[in-house]
């Protein structure tokens, strides 16, 4: 086997040692999460977590600042971090997300139960959860399970984005909130923290193009929940679903989501449902059936609830209603 | 061949099929076949005959996963440390997941592993769930060990069912067990 020179063989080492990252912390307090610098916010269509009260911060390197020019896929510096606190009842976890030289890695901390520590959860998780006050469980993720949804498609992050940080927000979305405290894009502009944002953007808040408010606030809530796997470009792409908004696609994404769905056998029925929206029947549509189900063989998402959302289910219905209407001449 | 020129000659495959490159693709498929041999695939994923020495693969339909057509009546029910129930060609079992039937692993496009990518058939393999991402895979698949092949060994193995006749089989849908699919009605969100 031919052997490398001893100086390209140092130049190698230099190079993974610069480009390793310093192992994740133990303990949530030395993520950089209390830091004076952290930003609050939140997406204006948000994960369902089985009722879970959710709070989310962003940390980005001094000076550095969101390559926005691709409004679908911003490109984070390295040293990037988010976090997401999850609350039921007490303090559950703190997930967090972090942007090495290598790519994306994924951590979540496990509150003890007097909300005085949190620490590094194996990568693993933990299937069989902790304990939640009223109880049940509550099941940590781990790694492969991050991934799962992060990698569903090439941007990694998915509730810091332009459409979902819109300060046009849609207060139809299931669960909406005002967020008085968080940030937005306007903000992240005034501070400097975006380079390249489309003017477009710029000059009118992003917000999706759909025919009525119960489509808008419908095709948000899935793109936020389903779209991330649900999309043309990862690698569930060949199901042929595509439920993610790109902003940069103006209505064509919308027309594309309708003509992937609407009328479409699903590759497999659920009951007497066969197609994946039925207009006007959400019973016969699968995409309504399967949000419904928890049975692990039936329900979406597959994983990270054991709830169903009864606020969407209601408003996934009216849109599927709706979308008959509008067929009638 | 003596049993010792047939390990030698297996080993010096296997490390001809890894020291091979990428674009040897007859090393690759053969590698994948010889890894689904032992690997036990066969057992459940291709259905079997009677032939005259008696039960024996199918070779019209392998990897085809349980045939569509066989019908499979409800399995018994089974006490103290019994756990699980197949039928004759085990490609149907039971136990406290529910009824699993094995999956069609040929490439035919509509019922088979045709609209998969070598992707979809790793991230399946390391997670335990369709397409690294969906619903989990059910007993008695070991996907655990399985998903310890490396990712040149399970891509070999893709590329081995890529080769397959594709035979179109429609696999019946799992059955979740009876406590779970009482729950399991649409809901309705009014």
């Amino acid at each position: 086997m031919a052997r490398l020179h001893p100086l390209l063989s140092l130049l190698l080492a230099l190079a993974a040692q610069a480009g390793a990252a310093a192992p994740i912390p133990e303990h949530l307090r030395d993520t950089g999460l209390y830091a004076a610098d952290v930003l609050p916010f939140s997406p204006q269509y948000a994960l369902w977590s089985d009722g879970a009260e959710k709070r989310r911060w962003i940390r980005l390197p001094r000076g550095t600042r969101i390559d926005a020019r691709d409004p679908d896929r911003w490109v984070f510096p390295v040293g990037t971090r988010l976090w997401k606190e999850f609350t039921l009842g007490r303090r559950i976890e703190t997930r967090m997300l972090e942007r090495t030289r290598a790519g994306w890695r994924f951590a979540t901390y496990v509150w003890t139960e007097d909300g005085a520590d949190a620490v590094l959860a194996p990568s693993e998780g933990l299937s069989a959860g902790v304990s939640v006050p009223g109880g049940g469980r509550w099941t940590i993720p781990g790694t492969a399970d991050c991934r799962a949804c992060h990698e569903g498609q090439p941007n990694p992050v998915l509730g810091f984005t332009a459409l979902q940080l819109s300060s046009d927000r849609d207060l139809g979305a299931p669960h909406a909130r005002i967020a008085h405290a968080e940030v937005h894009l306007e903000d992240l502009l005034a501070r400097g923290l975006l380079r390249g944002l489309p003017a477009a953007l710029q000059r009118s808040p992003p917000r999706i193009p759909a025919a009525s408010a119960d489509e808008r606030a419908a095709l948000g809530y899935l793109h936020a929940n389903c779209g991330i796997c649900h999309n043309r470009h990862g690698p569930l792409a060949g199901i042929g679903l595509d439920l993610l908004q790109a902003l940069s696609e103006g209505p064509a994404s919308v027309e594309r989501t309708r003509a992937s769905a609407l009328a479409v056998r699903a590759l497999r029925p659920v009951g007497d449902a066969r197609v994946r929206l039925d207009p006007g029947k959400p019973e016969h549509s699968v995409l309504f059936r399967r949000m419904g189900a928890r049975d692990p063989l039936d329900q979406m998402p597959p994983l990270g609830t054991e709830k169903p959302d009864r606020d969407a289910l209601a408003l996934v219905e009216r849109w599927i209603h709706s979308l008959a209407d509008r067929r009638t001449p | 061949m003596t049993p010792k020129t047939t390990l030698i000659a297996a080993l010096s495959m296997s490390s001809l099929a890894l020291a091979a490159p990428a674009t040897a693709p007859t090393s690759q498929v053969k590698r994948g076949e010889y890894l689904v041999n032992f690997g036990g695939c066969h057992d459940c994923h291709t259905p079997k005959k009677m032939g005259a020495k008696g039960p024996e693969l199918d070779n019209e339909r392998l990897l085809s996963g349980h045939p569509e057509q066989m019908p499979v009546t409800p399995a018994p029910a089974l006490q103290g440390p019994w756990m699980a129930a197949t039928v004759g060609t085990m490609t149907a079992w039971s136990g406290p997941w529910g009824v699993s039937y094995t999956a069609n692993l040929t490439p035919d496009r509509e019922t088979g592993l045709g609209a998969w990518t070598e992707q979809n058939f790793i991230d399946t393999m390391r997670t335990g769930r369709h397409m690294g991402r969906g619903r989990p895979i059910l007993p008695p698949m070991p996907w655990q060990m399985a998903g310890k092949l490396t990712d040149q060994d399970l891509k070999a193995v893709f590329a081995y069912l890529r080769t397959l006749p594709a035979v179109q089989n429609r696999v019946p849908q799992p059955t979740p067990p009876a406590s779970v699919s009482a729950e399991a009605a649409p809901a309705p969100a009014r």
